[in-house]
């Protein structure tokens, strides 16, 4: 395969289809302006793709709304942004209209809160075809087929017709794409597009705007907090921090020789497969387990009149003491249900479900306290997962009040400043509120009030899939530390492969429900024997361009 | 929490602030404020004018204008506090109760309890309380209270669906709070806000109701004074005496004004997203 990358010197400035030059964004109003980004500068030429890159408030989005003055109302753009020579800044609201939507074209994260829920995708479509062309409603309902057609949407002249909530994720964003393409755009601009979807999806997505790009030539200007897709999509990559424009250069160089400290620490806190790292943990098998699951079904209860959903078949999973466990699969694959499983959150609706030698499968009262006392959990989202009306030293005691263990309120302060010490967090931080805190930290507040029953089993939901890569590292080295000094066991669910080679000793890959493939970490990773898993693995994109390409290729040639 | 609460005080509001500040004052102390005996008649000074002896004039028998409204202020803020107090504990509780549950629970706070309750007019309703235990402050509390329940209620129970499948609210599950402190403890503060800001509402509603229902004689038994049937016994001297009317009319509307803005003051105070759009 020739490198496209290759064939695409820099080019020349005059050629350049979007320049931004000294663009700071502004907050603020009358007098008082606080910027929020500085002297940002950084071009795109046709056919190229530059990704921006950087963690959550480097303002990397704010940066590229900038471009369409897509800005909130308090908010203001100072420097030049200039599309194929024409200044954008202090252009007119009649002029930027024409702009947006014709020559450059947005997609968004999350493309179920961007399309409008009471319309067909058929009526999208041609909306965004008539807006820009002068066609009978006729003809912009056949285009919208044919549009669903360029960006390989299954049985297109079927999906005209649904709403978007009857569209999987994926294809949801594939009709975002259409949309956006109905113009045929300059320039794309694509703000995390594929941060709400599976590995394997976003592997297709990201095949389909390349292959959109080399067809019509336009420009890409993708923002990612993700080095794995940098390394796939981009030519060119800016590297944001703190408003402020760190390193920019080509991928394969950023990739290689990367200069500025900032970008070396960020691409070195990106966990990848096959980094050589592993699991400290130590199982021990020999000691009866402290989870084990034998042809386990799990339904959500219906509502009234309705009945059940069944999430989850002919489970067999054991926890030893000591072992950490890593759940993955792609969403609805069923890995959060078995998380609240044995937790105590859903039923055992058919087969067995012992915990700590004692079978809970009847789920009485006496049951879950039992429970209760074993099992502890770690939810995804520490900005949601913590009482935003409680100080973090309350949060952290709850369980033990609750549950009737400690009642003083004297006893539980000096147990919650032991805890946040475990978690390396100050102690006098208890009468903070978690608004106060950053999301790592919170993530560390969570962390210390699952340990604060002294769990034997861990359940750990996604702990680390709502923070950016760097504190990602640092707690994910904290819950290893924590798991070698009190020696709990752990499920640890997750969509990131590369995490649960670092972190299990275990591995239960799941799909639909059912598991595909179980067996020790490095078995299931060098040598999956499912197809399944092997796609997974193939999917997750690593920070590295070469490989990325290669596997590029696999794919479109499988 | 300090520049919202200036952010909150416009000069408008703070002004109403002060106007509810000093009508809880004449809640608990009116023998000690009010000039008169509201109900000593002065027939020589009848239907006297503003200013002189009577400082807002006196009514058709001769009795103090502005000792019958601090008087009328006491039953009127009772009767709408205290109605307040009742739909709040029993709207909120329909709502955390049918919104937390569901299911059948929920058929039966939301759809047969607070439906039917909104498909009654107001009027008839109290009408109905007061035709069955006569008039009286006790009744006018209960009825009005449980009038007033159903907009508690919907507030709690929308609270609730959104509040409910947060993540912290699981989590208070799965470390093993009970299902009491999950709702009182972990849900009720987090859904306050809204509720504490209808409080003021309500309460501005019943006096509107009361002065209502006391115009037509359905409300507090006469000779006790009240700005309602102030009002209408007023209505016969309009043209010759307007001050029998207009004094109690207006603190009516001062009253339900400021208890409005109050209102509108402790939402953008309470809820941090909300800009303060006077």
């Amino acid at each position: 395969m020739t490198q496209p990358v290759l064939e695409k010197a820099p080019p020349p400035p005059a050629e350049a289809l979007l320049e931004i030059e000294d663009v700071s964004v502004e907050f603020g109003g009358g007098k008082r302006w606080k910027a929020v980004t500085h002297d940002i500068s950084l071009s795109v030429a046709p056919g190229e793709t530059v990704a921006l890159v950087g963690e959550s408030g480097s303002g990397k989005s704010v940066t590229a709304m900038a471009v369409l003055d897509l800005l909130p109302a308090n908010a203001r753009r100072t420097g030049s942004i200039r599309l194929a020579g024409e200044e954008l800044v202090g252009a007119s609201e009649k002029r930027l209209r024409q702009v947006r939507g014709n020559d450059v074209a947005v997609i968004f994260q999350e493309p179920m809160t961007a399309l409008n829920p009471v319309y067909t995708i058929g009526h999208h479509l041609a909306q965004a075809i008539r807006s820009h062309r002068d066609v009978s409603k006729a003809e912009a309902a056949e285009r919208a087929v044919e549009l669903l057609r360029q960006v390989h949407m299954p049985s297109p002249e079927e999906k005209v017709k649904h709403y978007p909530h009857q569209l999987s994720g994926g294809q949801r964003q594939r009709a975002m794409i259409a949309m956006a393409m109905a113009s045929e755009p300059r320039l794309l601009i694509a703000d995390e597009p594929t941060t709400a979807l599976d590995v394997t999806v976003q592997a297709e997505i990201l095949d389909l705007v390349r292959e959109l790009q080399q067809r019509t030539g336009m420009g890409v200007l993708i923002i990612t907090h993700d080095m794995g897709v940098v390394a796939d999509v981009s030519d060119r990559v800016v590297v944001m921090r703190d408003g402020r424009v760190v390193e920019s250069a080509p991928s394969r160089e950023l990739f290689t020789r990367p200069q500025h400290d900032y970008t070396k620490a960020l691409l070195e806190a990106v966990p990848r497969l096959g980094s050589g790292t592993t699991s400290s943990a130590v199982a021990d098998r020999a000691a009866p387990p402290v989870l084990q699951l034998e042809g386990v079904a799990i339904e959500y209860p219906g509502s009234w009149r309705k009945s059940g959903f069944r999430a989850g078949h002919d489970l067999d999973i054991s926890v030893a003491p000591g072992e950490i466990v890593g759940l993955v699969g792609e969403s609805g694959s069923g890995k959060s249900t078995i998380g609240r499983l044995a937790m105590g959150l859903l039923p055992v609706a058919e087969g067995r479900m012992e915990i700590g030698g004692r079978d809970v499968s009847a789920g009485s009262r006496a049951d879950l306290a039992h429970v209760r006392s074993q099992v502890s959990m770690v939810f995804q989202d520490p900005a949601s997962s913590l009482d935003p009306r409680r100080t973090i030293g309350q949060s952290i005691t709850d369980p033990l009040r609750w549950t009737g263990k400690l009642t003083s309120a004297k006893a539980c302060r000096a147990r919650a400043q032991e805890l946040l010490d475990d978690v390396r967090l100050p102690k006098e931080w208890v009468d903070r509120y978690p608004h106060e805190l950053s999301g790592g930290q919170r993530q560390r507040v969570g962390i210390a009030r699952a340990m604060a029953t002294n769990p034997r089993l861990l359940v750990a939901d996604e702990p680390t899939s709502a923070l950016d890569v760097s504190v990602q590292a640092a707690v994910l080295d904290l819950f290893s530390d924590l798991q070698r000094e009190h020696g709990f066991s752990c499920l640890f669910i997750t969509h990131d492969l590369s995490v649960v080679e670092q972190l299990a000793t275990s591995v239960v890959v799941l799909q639909h429900g059912r598991v595909v493939e179980q067996g020790p970490t490095a078995q299931v990773l060098d040598a999956p024997q499912e197809d399944y898993t092997r796609r997974l693995i193939a999917a997750a994109p690593v920070p590295d361009p070469d490989l990325q390409a290669q596997r590029r290729a696999q794919r479109l040639a499988g | 929490m300090r520049r919202r609460l200036a952010h909150a005080l416009t000069p408008l509001r703070l002004a109403a602030l002060v106007y509810v500040g000093l009508m809880l004052l004449v809640l608990v102390a009116a023998p000690l404020l009010a000039p008169a005996d509201p109900l000593a008649q002065d027939v020589a000074n009848r239907l006297a004018g503003p200013g002189g002896a009577h400082l807002l004039g006196t009514d058709e028998l001769g009795r103090d204008i502005l000792s019958r409204i601090v008087y009328g202020a006491r039953v009127e803020l009772l009767i709408a506090l205290g109605a307040t107090v009742v739909s709040m504990l029993l709207g909120t509780l329909l709502g955390l109760l049918g919104g937390y549950f569901g299911g059948i629970v929920e058929v039966i706070t939301m759809r047969v309890v607070v439906d039917v309750l909104l498909a009654f007019p107001p009027i008839i309703l109290v009408l109905l309380a007061v035709t069955l235990r006569g008039p009286g402050t006790g009744t006018l509390i209960v009825a009005m209270g449980v009038l007033f329940a159903p907009t508690f209620a919907r507030i709690a129970y929308g609270q609730v669906i959104s509040v409910k499948r947060l993540e912290f609210v699981e989590a208070a599950t799965a470390f093993g709070a009970p299902t009491r402190t999950r709702l009182f403890g972990v849900i009720l503060p987090n859904i306050s806000a809204p509720l504490i800001v209808q409080v003021s509402l309500t309460i501005a509603t019943a006096i509107l109701l009361e002065s209502g229902l006391s115009y037509l004689g359905l409300g507090v038994v006469p000779p006790t004074p009240s700005w309602g049937s102030m009002v209408a016994q007023g209505q016969r001297y309009l043209s010759s005496d307007p001050h029998v009317l207009l004094v109690p009319g207006a603190f009516v509307v001062l009253t339900i004004l400021a208890f409005g803005l109050v209102g509108d003051a402790l939402r953008s105070g309470l809820d941090p997203k909300s800009r303060s759009n006077r």
